[in-house]
Formats: structure tokens, sequence, C-alpha cells
């Protein structure tokens, strides 16, 4: 299909006002006589509260109130971005109170006060005395499963979930092999560092209900869990989502949304504002979940999988947000890239004492791809079969249905995407110049790397997907874009709007999108996560512009004159027109028609579309990254000389965006293969680098050219062609870095971030790959 | 959040004493990029203070030489002044090149080189570099002015020889001290910018022929505080510049150096880049490469 808006790189509507500073987020949105609210934070890692004294708080000059855990409701609830589960067997976890008196980990939340300035609530919040009862505590889990290990929630045992998923018999399957390979990894604590930190306020309106405004990717299901926090109607809240500052899946959680509804209750409606620091969002938000694996897979002597073992050990830290959602995937996740077929999937989910796991860029992608694509590293290199040979053996075909996740893949162009991507990066020369410098003296190394990745576009089958699109004709014959899908940065707007002037035949100008996301407004959809919004959500916004587009020609039928009437199936509109098909000729401008519909004394209507669509699909995007890198084995430094990602993502509705999409998800990888990890103090419990001094997620300055193409095969599920690409460009980077240096050093490093002293040590111990 | 009792902006050296030495609440703030860092994270001993501004005294700013050629830095001079000046960048190029290391442009905009200094911490990147120049710290108070060798002025971490009521006005270079020396400053940190170091290393050596004359090794994070390796420097001289030597010395800097475990890095990896580094310093140094 011929396309005039879908597939060109328009500038996004947003853009100018984001780059002058007009845009208003969270925090610049004017509120008459706002209070700000600060958290009290245990200074214990875990255990109970067992006395608070607030009286010394009290006395600071400009509190209001402080609350307590006997001041806030005695119901736990969920906190994940999840879409309400009618069965309750597949209900997120509610472990949550908006404070607590049992203490999970150092900075749990006991106490929060209400002032007129933040410095006087930040004073008074240190003021608070709090006397403890201290329990053990457990940063791995190892530590949290050990015997006798005090549980962190009463009847768990520290094991949030543990599962299974089995395909054929593993142990025919290994008995078929004629060899087996084994490895184990492991992957850190990541934090999402989104450039704006969590932030809300929240007041009484003038119809006595509570309204938040918040930095939220899920502005519905945000709703949903105010109502469950507080056990009122959900419809008695309504949530505002203003211009965001990105969230990474950091804000596809409910953090501090209960808490300011509760203090604007303590204070009559008056609107209260939380604003986290960084060193609070880094500590106390979300992480992503660190996750070890044992790998063992068997082979035939040509390198075809026979069977594979995996098991993963997640730790979720202290509470339950995402919870097992994240290992789980994995298992599915292999079966979506490699044909396995014996397979079995262990996987545990474990609570122990360090901040809650939840969602991240990747949902478990990047963990079990790093374990998926390091192992094939070790079996290409123990057998000598060529890397991409290797996984080409392996991959899965089209039309075959994915055994664990029961949906069948129309396209899967990885070895289109190995192709492209060998003779963009030039491989085959690189590897050449490496190896004749390869018996030089230098302490400089040269390596190369690739890794493969598949993923999902949404959440089906494992949770209902639904999108909601209202589009209005205006007066003028421009069209009002209004949907429940949450713009946090990555464009899905303008994404939508390229749809719809596309499908309908409008200048992509015509088509007015909106900055917030109000629930009272806004049609239903879960918002943004899963990269499911281009697919999901335009499923929806393709259906609401056909529906739109058979109205205006309806209309345009029916008024124009009796005699001079053209069939309706010979009626289009193109750029704005309503012209004749057979010759093209225009018949009217959008606008004089639209103006019609408006005022036509006799038959006038506004036209609309306002549609929900079910998903009930999925099709999954898939790509590889390959790299090379110069290591300094005096030093251990990595320099990433070049790095290209090449994505099979089916059409790509907006290059100039899609380029910025895998650009930042590649800079994310980089973080994560080298760089970034959340550690604590093994005496107190407490996190040692929250803050972006200590924690090192790279600069500007150390991140190299990001090189970015995409194979653009049209698979017949997606809307327009499209499949997913918020979270796909960083589940490949890590790995494929870990492989170059490997492939530099000749010597075996196991576990990511590979930093300059991990290097070290490898280097002096010699270790064998 | 910043809480902060007050803000006097002293226009004289001597109205600064004044106010500090009149006043045990006082704080003396020159570009804040670490004064602000402390009261916003509730330091003991940063909040409620009150903040002597320092930055627009005139004499505590700029580069110049002095009669016998000294170098005189003020204290309030940027690290961006330092880093672009003239007399810096033809005479010590590495104190330029340390200065241009910190942090980030903004930072380099405001934050001052005697801050960086007064402030105590082992890892200033300007530090170690003063440190292998010999620098002298000269010092200002109620009691009058004097003068010490900045390994002197260093007592432990964040710890300095500055009593109450004194301000550091100038950082003093002797021309002995730079004069026929070539210098290297190697920051090694785990990103390009916006980072601290996890090793800093400074050298400055003088060569006749291919010998070492002299050699003076700085590291900044190789204990409490900056030291000099003076017991490679006490070999090196007279060696001849070869690799084997050069792994000589950098094996006898291990000696004066008290690197330790920590979460940041370990000891054997900060002892390797103990090691490694001055080799490299002295070879960029002498114009050789890596």
């Amino acid at each position: 299909m011929e396309h005039k808006v879908i597939g060109k790189s328009v500038e996004r509507w947003d853009a100018i006002a984001k780059v002058t500073g007009r845009a208003n987020y969270t925090g610049d949105i004017p509120q008459k006589e706002l209070l700000y609210g600060k958290i009290c934070r245990a200074k214990i890692t875990h255990g109970k509260v067992k006395n608070m004294d607030i009286s010394e708080a009290l006395k600071v000059p400009g509190v209001i109130k402080i609350l307590t855990p006997d001041d806030v409701p005695e119901i736990s609830f969920p906190t994940a971005g999840h879409p309400y589960s009618l069965d309750p067997k597949f209900a997120d976890i509610a472990d949550r109170r908006i404070l607590t008196r049992n203490v999970r980990l150092y900075g749990d939340e006991i106490a929060a006060v209400i002032a007129e300035s933040e410095l006087a609530a930040e004073i008074a919040a240190s003021k608070i005395k709090v006397e403890y009862e201290e329990y053990e505590f457990y940063l791995s889990p190892e530590e949290a499963l050990k015997e006798g290990a005090v549980e962190i929630h009463e009847g768990t045992k520290n094991i949030l979930a543990a599962t299974k998923a089995e395909i054929g018999d593993i142990d025919t399957g290994f008995k078929e092999a004629d060899f087996i390979v084994e490895d184990v990894c492991a992957t850190p604590i990541i934090q999402h560092c989104q450039m704006e930190n969590q932030i809300a306020y929240a007041y009484k309106d003038v119809d006595n209900r509570w309204v938040c405004v918040t930095s939220t990717q899920i502005p519905h299901i945000c709703r949903r869990i105010l109502g469950q926090a507080f056990g009122m109607p959900w419809g008695r809240f309504r949530v505002i989502k203003p211009f965001i500052g990105g969230g990474f899946g950091n804000k596809q959680d409910v953090t501090i949304e209960p808490l300011v509804v509760a203090m604007s209750m303590a204070v009559g409606g008056k609107p209260v504002m939380v604003d986290l620091h960084r060193e609070e969002v880094f500590g106390w938000t979300r992480v992503r979940h660190a996750i070890s694996y044992k790998v063992k897979m068997g082979f035939t002597k040509d390198g075809v999988i026979t069977a594979a073992d995996i098991e993963a050990t997640s730790n979720n830290g202290a509470y339950a947000s995402h919870g097992h959602a994240i290992v789980a995937k994995g298992g599915g996740i292999t079966t979506a890239i490699y044909k396995i077929p014996n397979f079995r999937y262990r996987a545990k989910t474990v609570y122990t004492n360090t901040a809650a796991a939840g969602a991240m860029r990747g949902y478990g992608v990047p963990q079990i791809t790093y374990a998926l694509e390091t192992f094939m590293n070790k079996v290409s290199i123990q057998t000598g079969i060529d890397q991409f040979e290797l996984r080409e053996k392996n991959l899965t075909k089209v039309n075959e249905e994915n055994p664990l996740l029961h949906m069948v893949q129309h396209t899967m162009s990885l070895r289109e995407c190995f192709a492209k991507g060998k003779e963009i990066f030039k491989w085959d020369d690189k590897r050449k110049s490496i190896d004749k410098d390869k018996n030089t003296a230098s302490d400089y190394v040269r390596g190369l790397g690739m890794a493969a990745f598949a993923y999902t576009s949404g959440a089906y089958p494992k949770t209902m997907e639904i999108g909601g699109c209202r589009l209005i004709l205006n007066q003028d014959g421009s069209i009002k874009l209004m949907v429940g899908a949450t713009e946090i940065g990555q464009g899905a707007d303008t994404v939508f709007s390229q749809m719809v002037a596309d499908t309908i035949g409008i200048p992509f100008e015509w088509v007015i999108a909106d900055a917030y996301t109000d629930t009272d407004i806004a049609p239903f959809d879960t918002g943004a996560y899963a990269s499911r919004q281009t697919f999901v959500s335009g499923m929806a916004v393709k259906k609401a512009a056909v529906e739109l587009k058979e109205k205006i020609l309806q209309a345009a039928y029916d008024f124009s004159k009796i005699g001079n009437k053209v069939p309706i199936e010979d009626l289009d509109i193109v750029d704005g027109n309503i012209i004749q098909k057979h010759n093209g000729q225009i018949l009217e401008t959008l606008g004089d028609l639209a103006l019609k519909t408006y005022y036509d004394l006799h038959s006038g209507s506004c036209l609309t579309a306002d549609v929900s669509n079910k998903c009930t699909k999925n099709a999954y995007p898939y790509g590889v990254t390959l790299t090379e890198v110069e290591v300094d084995k005096k030093t251990g430094k990595v320099e990433v000389l070049s790095i290209l990602n090449v994505h099979d993502s089916g059409k790509i509705i907006n290059p100039l965006l899609a380029s910025g999409q895998v650009e930042g998800g590649m800079a994310q990888g980089l973080g994560y293969g080298l760089a970034e990890e959340l550690k604590y103090d093994e005496k107190t419990g407490k996190p040692l680098n929250n803050n972006l001094l200590d924690y090192k997620m790279p600069t500007f300055m150390d991140v190299p050219d990001l090189d970015v193409a995409f194979v653009e095969i049209e698979d017949p599920v997606g809307p327009y062609g499209n499949k997913s690409l918020g979270e796909p460009p960083l589940c490949s980077p890590a790995p494929a870095l870990r492989n170059a240096i490997i492939d530099a050093l000749g010597i075996y490093v196991k576990d990511i971030p590979v930093t300059p002293q991990k290097i070290i040590e490898a280097l002096s111990e010699n270790r064998e790959v | 959040m910043y809480q902060i009792n007050g803000y006097f902006e002293a226009s004289t050296i001597k109205e600064a004493i004044d106010y500090l030495a009149g006043n045990e609440n006082s704080q003396v703030i020159a570009g804040g990029t670490d004064v602000l860092i402390k009261t916003r994270e509730r330091k003991s001993g940063y909040t409620d203070k009150d903040l002597v501004g320092i930055m627009r005294i005139p004499e505590l700013k700029g580069i110049n030489l002095d009669d016998d050629g000294n170098i005189l830095i003020g204290s309030t001079t940027t690290f961006t002044e330092v880093e672009e000046d003239e007399i810096i960048l033809r005479n010590i190029p590495s104190l330029s090149a340390a200065c241009g290391s910190v942090g980030g442009p903004q930072i380099r905009n405001i934050g001052t080189i005697g801050g960086n200094v007064a402030n105590g911490a082992t890892s200033a990147d300007s530090a170690s570099t003063l440190f292998a120049m010999d620098a002298v710290i000269c010092l200002e108070g109620p009691e009058g002015k004097r003068e010490m060798p900045i390994k002197e002025f260093y007592l432990g971490p964040g710890k300095v020889a500055m009593n109450k009521g004194e301000l550091m006005t100038q950082i003093k270079i002797l021309k002995e001290n730079f004069m026929c020396f070539k210098g290297h400053y190697i920051k090694f940190s785990q990103r390009k910018a916006m980072d601290i170091a996890t090793l800093g290393c400074s050298i400055m050596v003088k060569t006749t022929g291919n010998k070492i004359d002299e050699l003076k090794v700085a590291y900044g994070v190789a204990g409490p505080t900056p030291i000099r390796a003076t017991e490679a420097e006490a070999m090196a001289k007279g060696m001849e510049i070869t690799a084997e030597n050069l792994d000589l010395i950098g094996e006898k800097c291990l000696e004066n150096a008290s690197a330790r475990d920590s979460w940041r890095a370990s000891k054997a990896f900060r002892q390797q880049l103990i090691r490694e580094l001055p080799k490299r310093a002295i070879k960029i140094a002498l114009g050789g490469g890596e």
C-alpha cells in the first residue's frame, strides 16, 4: 500500500515546545496554596517500627501535619502497571501500604510530613525519632533462601513465585546430543535514570473527587490502583498526566500517587506535591531485576540444539511490584528466537531487602538475552562454528507456533538482519584486520561481538490488550485525536497522528494531538509499556480513522446535489480534498464539507469515531547488535569503536523517531554491559551509589556513534505492517559488548557490567573461555 | 533543599577574614560545587550556616607571574580559567589538563582551584598535579599571612591545615619546580566526563638525553590524601629511560601508596593502576605517546 505520511520522518508535534522549554511538565503547572510533602524513610534495612515520636518534628515552623501508618488506610494494594485481572489467581500481589510499620528495605516509607515549604518538610522529616526492632537482612536470593531466614513477607518463605515450563523431554534431548555445554552468568540491579524524577500532586476538585496530577506511564491503571488503595469507587479519582520526562518502566508502577492523595485528604483537599530527589528515585522507586542463570544445552555435532535447560533466579527486592512476570518472560522469549525441541525453563523470584524491582525497558529480556547470547558465544568458540551460522541453524521459522506463547509468527527476519548487519558493519573486513594485528605486542587489543534478540509487541496473550481512540472532525477539516495511550517522550502521539493523517488522507499538520492524558477525557487504554502502543493502540487508531473516513465520504455523498452525485465507491480523500478516484478530480475541500456537516439546517452532525479495540495477536520483533571494541589490557578500559543495531520491526512508521528510539536503547545497553550497577552496603543494607556520580551511567562522551539500520518487511498482523520497537534496542548491546571483549582478550568474563576491574581480575587469573 | 541561615558577600580579603573570625557559624563558599552539595545532602556541619561569598574579591582572582618567575594562582580562579590560561598552558600544561578533567563544563565554569584543594579530598583533580609541583599554599587570617607546602596542608580525608578565620588566597608554584620539567596528568575514571577519579596520577620529569635527572610522581586516591611516590622518585634519579626501568619505577611507586579495598574499586585494581599510570604519563610527557 502506498503511504503519504506513514514511513515519513515528520517532525514530532511537540518538538519545538520541548526544546524551547514551553512544554509544561507536572512541576511546571502552577497551583494555588500548594503544600509540600516529604517522606520520612527508615534507617534500618529489615524490621519493625516500634515507636515513633513526631513531637520535635511538629515544632518545625511551616509544618502542617505529619502522617504515620496510623493515619492511612489499613489496606494493602498492588502497584504494578498491569491490567486488572478478573481471575484473582492472576491478580498482582497486594503487598503495599501507603506508609508501613514493617520495614523491608533501607529507606522504607514509614511517615510523611506535609509543610508549607519543601525545606520545612525535609527538616521535620529528619527530626522524627523512631525506635525499631531489627531483623537480619538479605541482599541476595541466596541469603534470603537460606534455612531459617526471616520472612520479608509473612508466609512466603521469601519466594514470590516459582514456575516451570516444559516442551518435549529434556532427558531424551540431552541423550540425542553429540555434545553438551554449560554456563552460568549474572546480571546486576540497575536503574532507569529517566530524566524527570517521580513527581505528583493531588487535590480535591470542585466536584469533590480526588485529582492526582502525576508523571505516569499508566494513567488509567493508576486511577484503578488509587481506588484499590483507598477502598473507594475508582470513579472517585481522576488522574492527569502532563508532559513526561521519560519513564523506561519506572513509571509503569504506582509509587507516590496514593501518598499524595492521602496527604491532600489529610489537609482538607488542599493541593500537596511530592517531588522525589534523584537519590530517592534510585533507592526507593523501582529497579531492574538482577537475574542469575544456569544454562545447559545439548547440540548435534553440526550445532543444532537438541535440548536446553535453563534455571533462572530473580531478585525481586522488598516488594512484589511486577514480580515473577519479568523472569517468566524469558522462557517464551527463548522459544521465540531459537527452535528447541526439548526445553525446560525453571524460574524462581525471590524477595530480598533491596529496592523493589519492577518494569524496566526490556522487561526481563535484556537479562535472558544476556544469558542466551553469551552462551551461544561460548558454543561458537568451543565448536569453531561461526557465530552467525550457529544461530541461523537454530532460529525459529515463520508460520511456526511458539510452543510456550502459542502465537504464530508471520515475519521473522533475523537472517536478513544478520546479512544487512554484516554488510553495513563490514564485519568480515574488520575480522581480517583484527586477526592481522593479533600477534603485535600492544597493550591495546581489538575484538568483535554480536548478539541477537527476540521481543514481543504488547503483552497478549499474557494479559488483555485493549486500545481506545476518539477522532472528531473539526469545523475546518482538521481532526482532533484523543487516545488513552500515553505519550512519555517516545513520540507515540506523533506516530498516531501520522496514522490518522495517512488513513484519512489529510496532511499530518491537520491532526491535533494532546500533551495531557486525563482519565476523565481520554478513551480507555492501559498505557505505555510492553512496547505496545504503536501496535496495540495503533490498531484502535486505525479502526477509528477508517470509521471516520467512511462517515466523511458518506457525508460527501449525502451533501452532493442530486444529479451531480459521484458513486460513493468512487470517492476518496487525498491531501485534505474530497476527490473522484477515477480521474483524481477535486470535488471539494474537507474543510468545506466539514462546515456543512456541522451547520446544515436539516442534516448536520458532528462527525466522530470513538472506538475501543481488542487485540488478540502478537508479532515478534527481532534484531541484532554488532560491535567492535578495543580493550586496554593494562587498565581494563574498554573503548567501543563501533556499534550497530539492525532491527526487524516490520514497517517503520517514522524513521527519525525510530532511529532515536534505537539510539537511546543502545546507549542504555552500553551502560548495562559496561558500567551500571546499583550497589548495597553489606554491613547496613543501605544503597551505596544511589546518585548519578557514583552510579556510572555513561555520559554523552562515553557513547560512540550509534549506527542504526532496519529490515522493513511488513508484518500482516501490525496495523500498518509494524511490529514493536520501544524496548527491543537495549536487549542485545550488553551481550554483544561482552562477547567482543572476550574476543579481544581470549579470556572469560562472566558477569555484567564488564568493568575495568573485572577485566583486570580475569586477566590476572587468566580465566579460560 | 538548602538550609542556609544567611549569606554575606565579602568584597575584600579583610572583610571576609573579619566576618569569618567573628562568626562561629560562618562557612566560606566560593563556587559552591562542594559546599552546596553537602548542604543539600544535610551533611553535618553544612546546614544552617552563615555563608561567606568570596567570588567577587578581586585579589583572589587570576593568574600571574611574579618577579622571580613563580606562578601565582588566585584561589577563586575557576577550573575553566586555569585550563585556558596562557601562563598555565605555556609553563604547566598538565595543570590545565587536570583542571579540564573536572566534572563537566558547568562545574568547571564555577568551581575553583582553591576550593578543590581546601576541600581536602584525595580525589581532587588539581591536587595531584599541585603535589607534583610542590605547590605552596598561601593563607591569610586574623594573625596575618603564612605559607606552607601543599603536602603539609593536607592533614587527612577532608581535613586541611586552615585555622578558623583563615582564607586561602593563592597557590604558588615556584619556578624551579616547573622550569625544564615536562609533565602529564592521567585521570583514570569510569567515565570520560562527570566523574570522580578512581586514581589520578600526575608526573613531572626532567631529562638529559635518555636519562632521568629528576622525576616527581604524585597520586590522588592512592591514600587518604594526595601523595608523592618519593621512593620511586629517588630510585629514578639518573636512570636510563627503558621499558624495564619504567616497570621498576611503576612497581616502586607502590611503596608510598596505601590503596585500599572499597566498593568503588578493589585494592588490587588500584595497585595495577598505581603501577601502570606513571609509566604511561612519563612516556606521554616525553612525547613518546603510549
